[in-house]
This record gives C-alpha cells, sequence and structure tokens, in this order.
C-alpha cells in the first residue's frame, strides 16, 4: 500500500506549480486572494491561456483536443489549481455537456459543438431543475413537442447558474407524457438567442444574481440538436452525473482556506491581548477541521486509486459530495467567527469587478458572511446531501 | 413554580403582536429596509405612543418597571417580524447605559427622549481590535480644561447613521484593557470631528463605522463619575443579550414553522417531503432547539429580575447567548437545507430569517465568546 506519486507524477506537479506561478494573471490572483468575483472576460481569459498550453480540458480524450492524462496527474493538475486559487473552468460546457456530446452525439455535433467548447468561444449553462422538479428531477415538466424538423419547446427552467453570461443552454425535456417519468425525457440544446427565450435572474441571500429563471415560449428548436435518440435523455443525464464527480470534495480549496484561517487566525485578537490562533477553544475546532480534511483527501485518494485501474465510479463519490460540502460550511462558519462584527457590513459592490472604493474593515472579514449564506447552497445543489445519503442507503447499505 | 405571564405581560404580547400582523409583513419590512433611513419613523412614534420604549427602565426613571421579562415578551415578537427598527441600539443598550451610569439632569432628558419617542441613540462601543470585550477600549478621552477631547475608532455602531446621540467609550486613564479609567460620553452625531461612515448590515439593518478625531465635549456630556464607567456597561451589555437573545427565540421559531409548513405542502417523488422520516426527525431536533433557546433565555432574564449577584447575572446571561448561539446554527442552517434552493434566495423571508439570527449570533459575543465568559465568571 502506499501514497506515493511516482517520479514522473511528481515532475508534473512541478511543471503545473510552474505553469501557474507564472501563467496565472496577477490580476486574476488578486481578485481571487481579495474574494472579488471573477466576471465572464476574467474566466474566459483563464481558459484561453489553458488552451493555449494545451490544459483546457484535463479530463477530455486526447482525440478531442483533451490531455489524456492519467486520472492520478488529473488529480495533481485540480490540486494544484486549487492550492493556488486558480479557478477551474465553468463545468457547464467542460465538464456537463462536452462529455454527453462525445458520448452521445452525431459526428456532426461533436465537430460543431466540442472545439467552441474547449476554446472557450462559447458559454454553457444548464437546464435542468425545475420550480417543482429539485431534487426529484425526473418529475420535470418543460415540454418539447416535435413538429416537422423542430422541437417547439414550452415551460421553465430554474437554478440556471449564470445564464445571463449564456450563448447555449442543454435541457432536459419532456418528450413523451404516456410513459414512466424517467423513460419521456430527451436531451436538447437550445441557442439562447432564439425567439421566446426570457430569462429572469434570481438574487440570492448574498445579493448577486448568482442563478436565474429561464422560460419557454413556444420556442423553435431544429431538431438536429436532439442528442442521441429521443426520451434517452434521463439515462444520458445519469451517467453524466456519475462522471463528473470528480474533485467534487474540493481538498484543495479547503486546504487554501485552512491556511487563510490560520493566518486570519493569526492576525485577530481575541480582545484579551491574545490571538483567535491561541485560543483554545478556536485552536481545538481547527485541528478538528484539519483532521476531517485528512480523512476527506485519503478517501478520494482511495477513490482514484479504484478509478485508476478501471473501476467505475460508485456511489463512493456521494461521500466525497457530503463529507466535502459539509467541511467547507464549517469553515464558513469558522470565517464568520473570526470575522465577528466586521463581516456585517453589507457592501456587495466592493467585490464586484472594477471596485475601487474604500473597503470598510478588514479585506479578509468582509466577504465571510456573504460567503456563508452562499454556500449553503453546497450541501442542495448538485444532488442534495439527503439524496446523496439515498443513494448511500440504496447503492451501498442495499437498504 | 409558575411560567406564564402576568396579565400586563399578556397584555403587552398581544399588542406587539396585533402590530406586526397589521404593519409589519414581508413585503413593509423590505420597503422599510430600501428607504433612506432603512427605519419607519411612523414605527418609532407607534412605540413611544404604545409605551414600548418605556419598558426597558423602571418607575423611577420614567419607565414601566424594567423587568427583563416584559423586555423578553416584546423582543421575541420583534424577532418573529424580523422587525429592523433600533429598538435595541436606542431603548435597550441605549437607554440602559444612561441608566445605569447618567445622573440628574442628563439622566432626565436623555430618557426622556428615548422614551417620547424623540431621541435615537447610537452606542458606539465596540472597537477595531477589542472583539466583544467591553473592556477593551483604545479610544481616549483627553481632559483639556472644561472639555474632554475623544479621539479613537469605533465599529458596529448599531443605529450610527440614524442616531442623535452616540453614546462613546473612551478611557480616560489606564492601559487598553483595564478595568478602571472607561467612561461613556454623550456626543451629538453632528459634532465636528465625528465622521461617520454608514452601511447597511448583512441583516438589512442601519450601522457605521465612526472615527472620532479631536472631538471636543463638555465634562458635562460624562455619563456619571469619570472612570468608572464599565460596571454600567456590562450590566447595559447584559441586558441587551437578553434582549437579542429572546429576538433570536422568536426568529427561530417562525423558522422552524415555517419549514414544517413547508414540507407539507412541497411534494418530491409524489409525496409531501415531511412524510419523510428522515426530514422528520431533523425538525424534531429544530423543535428541541428552539425549547431549549427558549428555556435558557427565560433563565437568564429571570436572573436579571432577581436579587442574584452581578456574577450570578453575568452567567445566566452567558449561558444564555452561548446555548442560543447552538440553537441559531442548527435551527437556521436546517431551515434553510429542508426548504432548499427556494430557501437561498432573497424573494423568501426564510432566508432573511436566517440572516438576522446569524447577525444576532455575534450580535454582543458569538456563543464560542460567551461560553468562554461563563467558564471563567
Amino acid at each position: 500500500m502506499n501514497a506515493d506519486f511516482t517520479a514522473e507524477e511528481l515532475a508534473f506537479q512541478e511543471e503545473v506549480r510552474e505553469f501557474l506561478q507564472n501563467e496565472f494573471p496577477a490580476d486574476l490572483k488578486a481578485k481571487v486572494d481579495a474574494s472579488v468575483r471573477l466576471d465572464k472576460d476574467d474566466m474566459v481569459r483563464w481558459q484561453k491561456i489553458l488552451f493555449k498550453k494545451g490544459w483546457a480540458a484535463p479530463t477530455w480524450p486526447v482525440e478531442y483536443g483533451g490531455t489524456g492524462w492519467s486520472h492520478t496527474k488529473t488529480h495533481i493538475f485540480a490540486t494544484e489549481m486549487g492550492l493556488y486559487g486558480a479557478p477551474e473552468p465553468i463545468p457547464f460546457g467542460m465538464k456537463m455537456v462536452a462529455p454527453v456530446i462525445m458520448a452521445y452525439g452525431s459526428e456532426e455535433q461533436k465537430q460543431r459543438f466540442l472545439p467552441d467548447i474547449l476554446e472557450s468561444n462559447v458559454w454553457w449553462c444548464q437546464g435542468y431543475s425545475e420550480p417543482n422538479a429539485g431534487s426529484d428531477l425526473a418529475s420535470l415538466k418543460t415540454a418539447a413537442v416535435r413538429e416537422g424538423d423542430e422541437y417547439v419547446v414550452n415551460g421553465s427552467k430554474t437554478w440556471n447558474t449564470l445564464g445571463q453570461y449564456a450563448d447555449w443552454i442543454f435541457c432536459l425535456v419532456r418528450t413523451d407524457n404516456t410513459v414512466k417519468k424517467q423513460e419521456g425525457i430527451s436531451f436538447l440544446l437550445i441557442d439562447m438567442k432564439t425567439p421566446g427565450i426570457t430569462i429572469k435572474p434570481i438574487v440570492l441571500l448574498d445579493g448577486f444574481p448568482e442563478v436565474n429563471e429561464v422560460f419557454f415560449d413556444n420556442v423553435r428548436v431544429p431538431a438536429e440538436n436532439l442528442i442521441g435518440e429521443e426520451n434517452k435523455g434521463w439515462t444520458y443525464a445519469k451517467v453524466l452525473l456519475t462522471h463528473e464527480r470528480t474533485n467534487i470534495a474540493g481538498v484543495p480549496r479547503g486546504k487554501r482556506r485552512l491556511k487563510a484561517l490560520k493566518r486570519i487566525a493569526g492576525e485577530t485578537e481575541d480582545g484579551f491581548g491574545a490571538s483567535m490562533l491561541e485560543n483554545a477553544s478556536f485552536k481545538q475546532r481547527l485541528a478538528e477541521i484539519e483532521i476531517e480534511l485528512q480523512a476527506l483527501e485519503y478517501s478520494e485518494l482511495r477513490t482514484l486509486a479504484a478509478l485508476s485501474v478501471g473501476k467505475a465510479p460508485g456511489p463512493e463519490s456521494s461521500i466525497l459530495k457530503i463529507v466535502g460540502t459539509e467541511l467547507a460550511q464549517k469553515m464558513d462558519e469558522m470565517f464568520v467567527e473570526l470575522a465577528g462584527y466586521n463581516c456585517l457590513p453589507f457592501v456587495p459592490e466592493q467585490f464586484e469587478p472594477g471596485f475601487d472604493g474604500d473597503a470598510i474593515g478588514p479585506g479578509d472579514s468582509a466577504s465571510a458572511a456573504l460567503t456563508y449564506f452562499n454556500n449553503r447552497k453546497l450541501s442542495i445543489f448538485g444532488g442534495s446531501n439527503e439524496i446523496q445519503r439515498n443513494i448511500i442507503t440504496k447503492a451501498v447499505l442495499g437498504l | 413554580m409558575d411560567f406564564s405571564y402576568t396579565e400586563v405581560q399578556q397584555m403587552l404580547q398581544d399588542s406587539v403582536q396585533k402590530f406586526v400582523q397589521k404593519s409589519y409583513d414581508f413585503d413593509t419590512r423590505n420597503k422599510i429596509i430600501g428607504s433612506e433611513t432603512g427605519y419607519s419613523a411612523d414605527n418609532w412614534q407607534l412605540f413611544a405612543e404604545l409605551g414600548w420604549l418605556a419598558v426597558p427602565f423602571s418607575e423611577e426613571d420614567g419607565g414601566l418597571g424594567g423587568s427583563a421579562v416584559d423586555l423578553m415578551v416584546i423582543m421575541e415578537e420583534f424577532g418573529k417580524a424580523n422587525l429592523v427598527e433600533p429598538y435595541t441600539a436606542t431603548a435597550v443598550l441605549g437607554g440602559s447605559l444612561v441608566a445605569n451610569l447618567a445622573t440628574g439632569e442628563q439622566k432626565e432628558t436623555l430618557l426622556g427622549g428615548i422614551i417620547g419617542g424623540e431621541l435615537q441613540i447610537a452606542p458606539a462601543l465596540a472597537e477595531p481590535n477589542g472583539r466583544y470585550n467591553p473592556a477593551s477600549v483604545a479610544t481616549t478621552a483627553t481632559a483639556d480644561g472644561d472639555q474632554i477631547i475623544l479621539n479613537g475608532t469605533k465599529i458596529a455602531v448599531e443605529n450610527g447613521p440614524n442616531a442623535n446621540t452616540l453614546l462613546v467609550s473612551a478611557r480616560e486613564s489606564g492601559e487598553i484593557r483595564d478595568v478602571e479609567g472607561i467612561s461613556v460620553f454623550a456626543v451629538e452625531a453632528g459634532s465636528p470631528g465625528v465622521k461617520i461612515r454608514k452601511y447597511r448590515t448583512v441583516d438589512g439593518k442601519q450601522a457605521a463605522e465612526v472615527t472620532l478625531d479631536h472631538v471636543s465635549v463638555a465634562a458635562s456630556n460624562r455619563l456619571g463619575d469619570a472612570g468608572a464607567a464599565l460596571p454600567g456597561i456590562e450590566s447595559a451589555l447584559n441586558r441587551s443579550i437578553v434582549a437579542v437573545s429572546a429576538e433570536a427565540v422568536g426568529a427561530l421559531e417562525v423558522l422552524l414553522q415555517k419549514t414544517v409548513e413547508y414540507s407539507k405542502t412541497r411534494k418530491q417523488f409524489g409525496t409531501a417531503i415531511g412524510t419523510f422520516q428522515a426530514l422528520q426527525h431533523r425538525m424534531a431536533d429544530m423543535f428541541i432547539q428552539c425549547q431549549l433557546a427558549r428555556s435558557i433565555v427565560i433563565m437568564a432574564a429571570m436572573s436579571l429580575d432577581s436579587d442574584d449577584s452581578s456574577v450570578e447575572k453575568a452567567k445566566a446571561v452567558a449561558a444564555a447567548k452561548s446555548r442560543v448561539g447552538k440553537a441559531i446554527k442548527s435551527v437556521g442552517q436546517e431551515a434553510i437545507q429542508i426548504h432548499g434552493g427556494i430557501a437561498m434566495t432573497e424573494e423568501l423571508d426564510v432566508g432573511h430569517l436566517f440572516k438576522r439570527v446569524t447577525a444576532l449570533d455575534l450580535a454582543y459575543g458569538d456563543g464560542d465568546y460567551h461560553t468562554q465568559r461563563f467558564a471563567a465568571l
């Protein structure tokens, strides 16, 4: 049993570190460090730098412009990115729709869509959840009715992340009402400029419209935009969901935030002449977080090792999702605790790109409460943690 | 033994409930938050007329008795409505500082203004490096003839943007955390050298960062004796902690109630999610948390109203804030989780209550601070 990287993997790790230090733009690094939100241009710029290096799509096969890396190398890459604070690609194109197109799309669809995803020329968003289809996604109602060479789409999608930037949306739509709910769903690609689509921002607890509702009113979609076969969409989406869970545990980001917690704790006075890092109770909880992070990291490595010998990802990814998100939320609480009164000012513009005013209070603290509020989403989205526990009870425990 | 409200307390509760039901729904609250001052002056006048602004004060101070249990009754209802009017800042913390420290004409004028609804107070106690320790005062007060010169920075000054009068703790002698040497001064908000940087808080209230740059006040603006304010500050904070804890109890109760209601109507997998045992048990736990929080706040309020020693009172209050903090985290987070995505939006009041209780958790010291305070007392 060993958890060591090979010499080649270690060399690769060094290469990634050097690349990040040299190529991750300093202005973006400054924004990430100050919790300033990256805008679309920032994210696209970084993606194009990765593309130039040939590293835009670590998980794609070589034939589509991917890296062809082993699972371990992909892991090393994601780890170094997370530790450095370089953002992962927005997953909707790269990690969510592209694998579906590769697996089930036609040759024409592959040529039409994949290169623009790889080069970050086109921004994708996700059309899965609906107001009445959340955890029970298969009960979705947005209907696509075939008329000649077109589908006519009516309905609405919600929790559409960053759809305000999107050029295209991939949707699960209902194409058959007469069968079991999972069997009447199709996977459809829709150009966001199509007449009949309206998008309504949803402001979340941190004051930012991170998600949207998307309405479809007689939206006519060319039938050639259907992926695979009609009524097989659920199968495609499900396969995708188990495969896109790499790096879901967020260990590198967790390590980076733990470091930040320790640094801020060292700089924060406890009101009695010592620092919060010297505060026995805080120190103990910090240690508990660190220990949990180690247990999570080794659980992830075990999953990775299984993948490396060709085992399909199983319900273990549910463990990583649950523990990873709940640990991140614990850290959010500790950032709030450290910030104390300093996280109370609600000045959302100071986290927007281009803000050059004078922030209230120390910069490290200002975003703590807003991040705490916003990250409550972690245990809700991507299959809520209740759904993940259901998966474990059914698939692992056989209950 | 009897934990029921007196007839008078019952009437007080009815009166606050009636106001809240009639004039303080979610939309109205949002409008008030979005207004210039961030609170309703009309509501404030009504609070004065109904006598609510007199509740925290003893009869000899012109109030209605000053019982902490009475205060708890009001604050719990305010918490349920997520009310943003600066009741705690002006009437509870501000008012108690005046009641505990001021004397003679000064006391009469300030309390008269508070009770009459004409005066808005902003207690300015916390400092950038002081965390929640009221003795950690770096702001200086230096005598200059008949005048006192104030220099320093105060953070998280609730009601700072709307206050006529700031009550500023400042050090006249000693080292930064010395118990002796602290005084409280009444400072007019418009005085030269007072800079009020106002902001809205994450939970929709009004606060400010206040810098005092050679602010000159008359020595008669000092509340009480020079350098002897800390016990009065601590006692005022104890009362305020009971107030915000009771407010949290009210808010948590609504969070529980709304979560249970939602779980009965929200259907997934063909059935109401409230039929899932996994969720039922968690809502049962939320209920337990609410009950324990309520119990310990009652305990603390009764202690303040009793002949307990000041140490016993401080301990009861620390216990309450510590335990309520725990309930805030678990009930608040579960309310969001069980609602799911919808509670992450600004459109539902659940998220606003969650933000409010999170801020209440920090108010006058978070749970961990008060657990340690409890252990040290």
